[in-house]
């Protein structure tokens, strides 16, 4: 029953987003403020991890090709299918619902706690606008970052390939190169659009609807960590089996 | 002025409040008083419209809160100024943003005319300059002093302040009284305090409601505290010896 009562109130948190918008001067600051807080704060850890995944990945696929009858490029293509179609756009997700994630319930929930969710309330504003709208504008730049990753993904595997030495840096772009499908990319982005929403969204509701002081805060965020994997796991599969599967 | 009849308000089948009824008037201090679990801060949401209630009215200025829109409702409350007991200022704003927030949301002032208020209430708590420290660079009394600046920047109809002189030093807590008063008069606020405070009580009651159990026990002004025989009250406002004291001889003198 909790869990029936909790979705139905994270929906109707989503419909009461989107009513009494706050003034369109102090939403723009907010979102500007949450863009550089979410997305552009993210850029660094997103960067980094890609750019050794793919090098981790190339190192693997390359090792585990011993049959000489299978073309070298084949590495290439795994690294640039693996980052493309499931790294970059889940693993970094659920990467970033342990940072972003966190960052938001712990955020909201401590405003909660110290009663300044109740000051907008009493002031009239509708403090779920004010706090989850700009967060969910902003990380619809989300997709940029993960645009970032894809591209350092698929260079960290051609510097461990070229430097390490398990292929030529031919037949890795010949890799890259084969059998590029433009749809994948977009499977790839439309993925990244709902899990940035899930990103924004779920761990707001946390923060938004949690009660009691900075223990439960606390409790909140790794309660969001683990719904917004787990959402974003289970959105993975149902979006890939809709666009991908047979 | 505030007009509460017979109001209920009810948690997983506790009944909290249990029908109480007063009035708290323009341009005074109107205190709500009562021992810890008496009903206060429940009180004081259903007046502020946090919290729903089973039955009974809440009016302001003849508008009757339950029957307003929801956009009437927010309307209403821009004229609400509210000082929170932990004063709630926002943490990641500086005082001055803190103050300027109500002006930005709800007027169309230009940025100078923002700052002109700003500065001149942040003048009127005595926090001159303070404009760019953060919330936590402050004092607890300074933060006090900023959250009533922010109640009242926007020139409220109402103001609500839940103990106001927490957590402060009696010094402190007189500067805040005073100010709250002087505010009240000056603007001919109608103020509303929830307090344990017993100083604030013989300071600046105007108007005292005095809950127990839920229930109105009983209602006057701190001219008639002094005097009342009503046994609920004196053994709640007189259970120090210092004001046992000061009662006997208050009593004394006006023989």
């Amino acid at each position: 029953m909790t869990y029936l009562h909790n979705i139905g109130a994270y929906f109707l948190m989503i419909v009461e987003m989107f009513r009494k918008p706050t003034k369109w001067s102090v939403m723009k600051k907010l979102i500007l403020k949450d863009i550089d807080d979410l997305v552009i704060g993210s850029l660094g850890i997103i960067a980094f991890i890609s750019f050794f995944v793919g090098g981790v990945i190339t190192i693997q696929t390359a090792l585990n090709i011993n049959n000489p009858l299978i073309p070298k490029y084949l590495v290439g293509f795994a690294t640039k299918q693996s980052i493309i179609l499931e790294f970059a756009p889940t693993f970094t997700s659920i990467i970033m619902a342990g940072k972003v994630g966190s960052f938001i319930t712990s955020s909201i929930g401590t405003m909660r706690v110290t009663e300044q969710i109740d000051a907008l309330e009493v002031m009239g504003i509708n403090s779920l606008n004010y706090l989850v709208l700009p967060k969910t504008i902003a990380l619809l730049l989300y997709p940029f970052a993960i645009a970032i990753g894809m591209f350092l993904g698929i260079l960290g595997g051609m510097a461990a390939c070229v430097f390490g030495g398990y292929t030529s840096l031919e037949d890795y772009v010949l890799g890259i190169q084969t059998d590029f499908q433009a749809f994948h990319i977009i499977y790839s982005f439309i993925k990244t659009f709902v899990f940035a929403f899930i990103l924004a969204t779920i761990p707001s509701f946390h923060g938004y609807y949690m009660k009691g002081g900075a223990l439960e805060v606390g409790k909140a965020s790794t309660t969001s960590f683990v719904w917004t994997s787990v959402v974003i796991i289970l959105l993975n599969y149902i979006l890939t089996d809709m666009m991908l599967g047979q | 002025m505030i007009e509460v009849k017979n109001l209920h308000k009810s948690f997983s089948g506790v009944e909290i409040l249990k029908g109480i009824s007063t009035t708290f008037e323009k341009g005074k201090t109107n205190l709500i008083i009562g021992q810890s679990g008496s009903g206060k801060t429940v009180f004081l949401k259903c007046l502020l419209g946090l919290f729903d209630y089973e039955e009974g009215s809440i009016s302001y200025d003849g508008k009757i809160f339950s029957q307003l829109t929801e956009d009437e409702k927010r309307n209403l409350r821009a004229e609400i100024g509210m000082v929170f007991q932990g004063s709630a200022l926002f943490d990641s704003m500086t005082i001055a943003e803190n103050v300027m927030f109500p002006l930005q949301m709800f007027t169309n002032q230009s940025k100078s005319e923002m700052k002109d208020r700003v500065d001149f209430v942040l003048k009127r708590v005595n926090l001159d300059d303070a404009h760019n420290k953060m919330p936590s660079e402050a004092s607890g009394g300074m933060q006090k002093r900023v959250a009533i600046a922010r109640a009242i920047v926007n020139n409220p109809k109402y103001l609500f302040c839940d103990e106001p002189n927490s957590g402060l030093d009696p010094k402190t807590a007189i500067v805040i009284d005073n100010l709250i008063q002087e505010i009240t008069d000056e603007y001919q606020i109608t103020t509303v305090i929830n307090s344990h405070d017993m100083n604030s009580v013989m300071e600046i009651g105007e108007k005292i409601v005095f809950l127990k159990d839920g229930l109105k026990a009983w209602e006057g002004s701190n001219k008639t505290i002094f005097k009342t025989d009503n046994e609920v009250v004196t053994d709640f406002v007189y259970s120090s010896n210092l004001f046992k004291k000061v009662r006997k001889m208050y009593l004394e003198e006006n023989k």
